[in-house]
C-alpha cells in the first residue's frame, strides 16, 4: 500500500448529496434505448444441447451467476456442481473432455485467469482438449474492486497456445459464439455478459452475425478507425454517433475475437489511410487488444497514427460502475473526449 | 473380463517376474541417460506390476481402447517407471528403450500424454491427476462405461490443495470406478514428505472425508495384490484410495542403503553394478 492510499484509508468521509449505488453487474451496462435479451448464454446453451448429447456444464458454485443456471434446470442430469474449487472445476471438465464430452465450464473470469491457469495450461490447453470456459464479469464490469475486476485475463490467455479468445459485445455475439465454440475443435475462454444484455450490433448492422475469428466493419468512417473489442465495440458505436454532431466521421471494426487474431482485416482497414487508428478494450494496457494490433502493424509495416484507450496498468478502485467507467476512460463521453484530443 | 479371466490370462509370468522386468528396464533406461528417478520407479515397481498385470484391463495392441481401465501417472516425473511398465505389457516396443530421453524419442524424462502410447494424461505439474480423474470417472458413469479410472500419485502431492478438493468431489459424486493409488516413499523435494505436509495419520484423512482408505506395504505383492482386489470388488459407492508404502530404490540393497533423497545420484559406473544386484535377486 503505498502512504497516498494510507492516507486516505484514514481519511473520514462525508455523506455525498448525490447518492449512487455500487453496481455489482452489468445490467446498466448499455445506453438508454437499446433492447435486451435474458441469459442470452444459458437460452443459447440449452438450445445447442438439446441437439448435442456431448455437451455437459459445470460450475464452481456460480452457475446462478453465470446464465448457466438456466442449463442446469433445464438438463439437471447434464450439469455438475463442482463446488467452490476451480482447480478441480477446470481439471475435471479436462477430464470429462478426455471421455468425448464437450463441457462448458463457467466461473468469474478473476478465478479462472488468476486460481484456476495451471490447470487450464496443463490440464486443458497442453492437451488441446474441448472445453469451453466461459467467464462472467470480465474486465472492468463490476465495482467490487480488484478481487472481482478481471482487468488483465486476455493477457494471461493470451500467452497460453491453443486457446481461442472471445470478448463479446453484446446478446448478439453471446447467442453466436455458443455455437461457434462448439464447433471449434479445442479449448476457447470466453467473456461473458450475463442478465439482461443488450442487442447493439444488429441495431447498427442489422445482416450482423459473429463468427469465430472474424473482425467486422460495423460503422464505415473517413476521419477514425476504432478497433474494439467487447462492449468498448457498444461504447465506440455511441461515441461515433456523439462525434458525428461535431463532424468526426468515426468507423467502428468489431474484434470480438481476441486470439486467433483477424489480422488481414485489421490491417486491410488500418492501411485504407488518413484515419487515425484507435483501439478500445475493457482490458488493462498491457498484453491485450491494443497490443495485438499495434504488433501487427508493426510487422506489416503500416506506420499508421495510433491511439489506445484501455484500463490503466493499475489496480482499480471500488465504487459505481459508471463512475469508475468516467473514471478510467470507459464510457461513451470519455471515449469521445478522448478521440477528439488526438484530431 | 472377470478378474479370475485376466488372471489366468497372464498367469503365465509371475507377478514377482513382472516386477523384476520392470526394475531391470528402468535402470537399463537410467544407465542410458545416466540420470533418472531411478529411486522412485524401484519404489514403485510392484504396484506397477500389480495395475499391469493383475488389476488392470487393456488391449496392448490398442492402447486406447473404449473398455480399457484407465491409468492416469499424476507424478509425471516417474515417466521412466511407467515406460518399463507399458514396455513388459508389450504396449510400448521394448526396442526403443535405448531412446529414453533423448532427441525425438517418444518417452521424454516427464510424462506426456501426446508423445507416449498408454500415458493417459500429461503429468508433472503435481496435484493435477486426481481432479482429472474425477471428470473421466464421471464421464465413464454418463456412458455407461464400467471401466476404472486409477491416478497414481506422490506423497508429495498430498500438498497440493487442488488434490483435496478433488478428494472431496469424488466423495460428493459417489465415484466407485474411481481407484488412487498413493506412493508413500515419504520422500519429496526438499526432503522427508512426514517433514512437510504428510504429517500423519494419512488413511484416517482419506476415510475421514468419506473414502474406503487401505494402508499397505507397496513393495509387499500379496498385500498389493488383496488390495486392489478389496478396490475392485467394494460393492459401496465411494471412491478407493491405497496408501502404498514403498521403499526408495527397492530390489538394489546398495541404492536401498544410500543416504536417500528425491533424486538418487548414481555414479556412471554403478549402473551397471545395480543391473549385476537386481540379477541376483531374480526371481525364481
Amino acid at each position: 500500500m503505498t502512504l497516498a492510499s494510507l492516507a486516505r484509508k484514514y481519511e473520514p468521509r462525508k455523506v455525498p448529496d448525490k447518492r449512487v449505488a455500487t453496481s455489482a453487474m452489468i445490467a446498466s451496462l448499455a445506453a438508454e434505448g437499446y433492447d435486451t435479451v435474458a441469459a442470452p448464454f444459458g437460452h443459447t446453451l440449452v438450445e445447442q444441447a438439446r441437439k448435442d448429447d456431448r455437451i455437459v456444464g459445470l460450475s464452481a458454485d456460480l452457475s446462478k451467476y453465470t446464465d448457466l443456471h438456466i442449463f442446469a434446470q433445464a438438463m439437471p442430469e447434464r450439469f455438475y456442481q463442482m463446488g467452490m474449487a476451480e482447480q478441480l472445476l477446470m481439471s475435471a471438465a479436462a477430464g470429462l473432455a478426455r471421455e468425448g464430452f464437450i463441457p462448458f465450464a463457467t466461473t468469474y473470469a478473476v478465478f479462472a485467469s488468476r486460481r484456476a491457469y495451471d490447470f487450464i495450461a496443463m490440464a486443458i490447453a497442453e492437451e488441446n482438449l474441448p472445453v469451453k470456459i466461459v467467464c462472467a464479469l470480465p474486465g472492468l464490469t463490476t465495482g467490487y474492486g480488484p478481487s472481482h475486476q478481471a482487468t488483465e485475463d486476455l493477457a494471461i490467455f493470451r500467452g497460453l497456445p491453443n486457446m481461442a479468445l472471445i470478448d463479446p459485445c453484446d446478446a448478439c455475439d453471446v447467442v453466436g459464439m455458443v455455437p461457434a465454440m462448439i464447433a471449434h475443435d479445442g479449448p476457447v475462454y470466453a467473456r461473458l455478459l450475463r442478465g439482461k444484455v443488450p442487442t447493439v450490433l444488429t441495431r447498427h448492422k442489422p445482416d450482423y452475425r459473429f463468427e469465430l475469428g472474424r473482425a467486422q466493419m460495423i460503422r464505415e468512417g473517413r476521419d477514425v478507425l476504432v478497433v474494439s473489442s467487447g462492449i468498448m465495440t457498444m461504447r465506440a458505436l455511441d461515441a461515433a454517433d456523439a462525434l458525428a454532431k461535431d463532424n468526426v466521421d468515426v468507423a467502428v471494426l468489431h474484434v470480438p475475437t481476441i486470439k486467433p487474431l483477424d489480422k488481414a482485416t485489421i490491417l486491410a482497414e488500418a492501411r485504407k489511410g488518413g484515419r487515425l487508428v484507435v483501439t478500445a478494450e475493457n482490458h488493462t494496457e498491457n498484453g491485450g487488444l491494443g497490443e495485438a494490433v499495434a504488433r501487427e502493424l508493426m510487422l506489416a509495416g503500416a506506420h499508421v497514427p495510433f491511439r489506445m484507450i484501455a484500463l490503466p496498468d493499475a489496480f482499480l478502485e471500488a465504487g459505481a460502475l459508471p463512475t469508475l467507467h468516467d473514471m478510467y476512460g470507459l464510457s461513451v463521453d470519455r471515449v469521445a473526449q478522448q478521440i477528439k484530443g488526438w484530431l | 473380463m472377470s478378474v479370475q479371466t485376466r488372471t489366468m490370462v497372464r498367469a503365465n509370468m509371475s507377478l514377482a517376474m513382472r516386477a523384476w522386468n520392470i526394475r531391470r528396464k528402468a535402470l537399463l533406461m537410467g544407465e542410458v541417460q545416466g540420470q533418472g528417478y531411478i529411486g522412485q520407479a524401484l519404489g514403485v515397481a510392484d504396484v506397477l506390476a500389480t495395475s499391469y498385470f493383475h488389476a488392470m484391463d487393456y488391449r496392448a495392441e490398442d492402447p486406447e481402447w473404449e473398455g480399457r481401465d484407465r491409468f492416469y501417472l499424476s507424478i509425471g516425473h516417474y515417466a521412466i517407471a511407467l515406460y518399463a511398465a507399458l514396455m513388459e505389457a508389450d504396449i510400448l516396443p521394448e526396442n526403443e528403450l535405448q531412446t529414453y530421453g533423448m532427441d525425438d524419442s517418444r518417452m521424454p524424462m516427464s510424462g506426456m500424454a501426446s508423445y507416449t502410447p498408454g500415458m493417459e494424461i500429461t503429468g508433472g505439474s503435481l496435484g493435477h491427476g486426481l481432479g482429472i480423474a474425477v471428470g473421466a470417472a464421471l464421464g465413464l458413469k454418463r456412458k455407461g462405461n464400467p471401466a476404472f479410472v486409477y491416478n497414481l500419485m506422490s506423497d508429495g502431492e498430498l500438498g497440493e490443495g487442488s488434490t483435496w478438493e478433488a478428494v472431496m468431489s469424488a466423495v460428493q459424486w459417489q465415484l466407485d470406478n474411481l481407484i488412487c493409488v498413493v506412493d508413500f516413499n515419504n520422500q519429496q523435494a526438499d526432503g522427508p514428505s512426514r517433514d512437510a505436509l504428510a504429517v500423519g495419520a494419512e488413511a484416517p484423512k482419506w476415510e475421514a472425508f468419506g473414502w474406503h482408505a487401505q494402508e499397505v506395504d507397496g513393495n509387499d505383492l500379496d498385500a498389493l495384490v488383496a488390495a486392489f482386489d478389496a478396490a475392485r470388488s467394494l460393492k459401496d459407492p465411494r471412491p478407493r484410495v491405497i496408501i502404498a508404502n514403498t521403499t526408495m530404490c527397492k530390489g538394489v540393497p546398495f541404492l536401498e542403503a544410500r543416504e536417500i533423497t528425491h533424486f538418487v545420484r548414481v555414479e556412471a559406473d554403478e549402473w551397471a553394478k545395480a543391473l549385476d544386484v537386481l540379477e541376483e535377486g531374480k526371481p525364481q
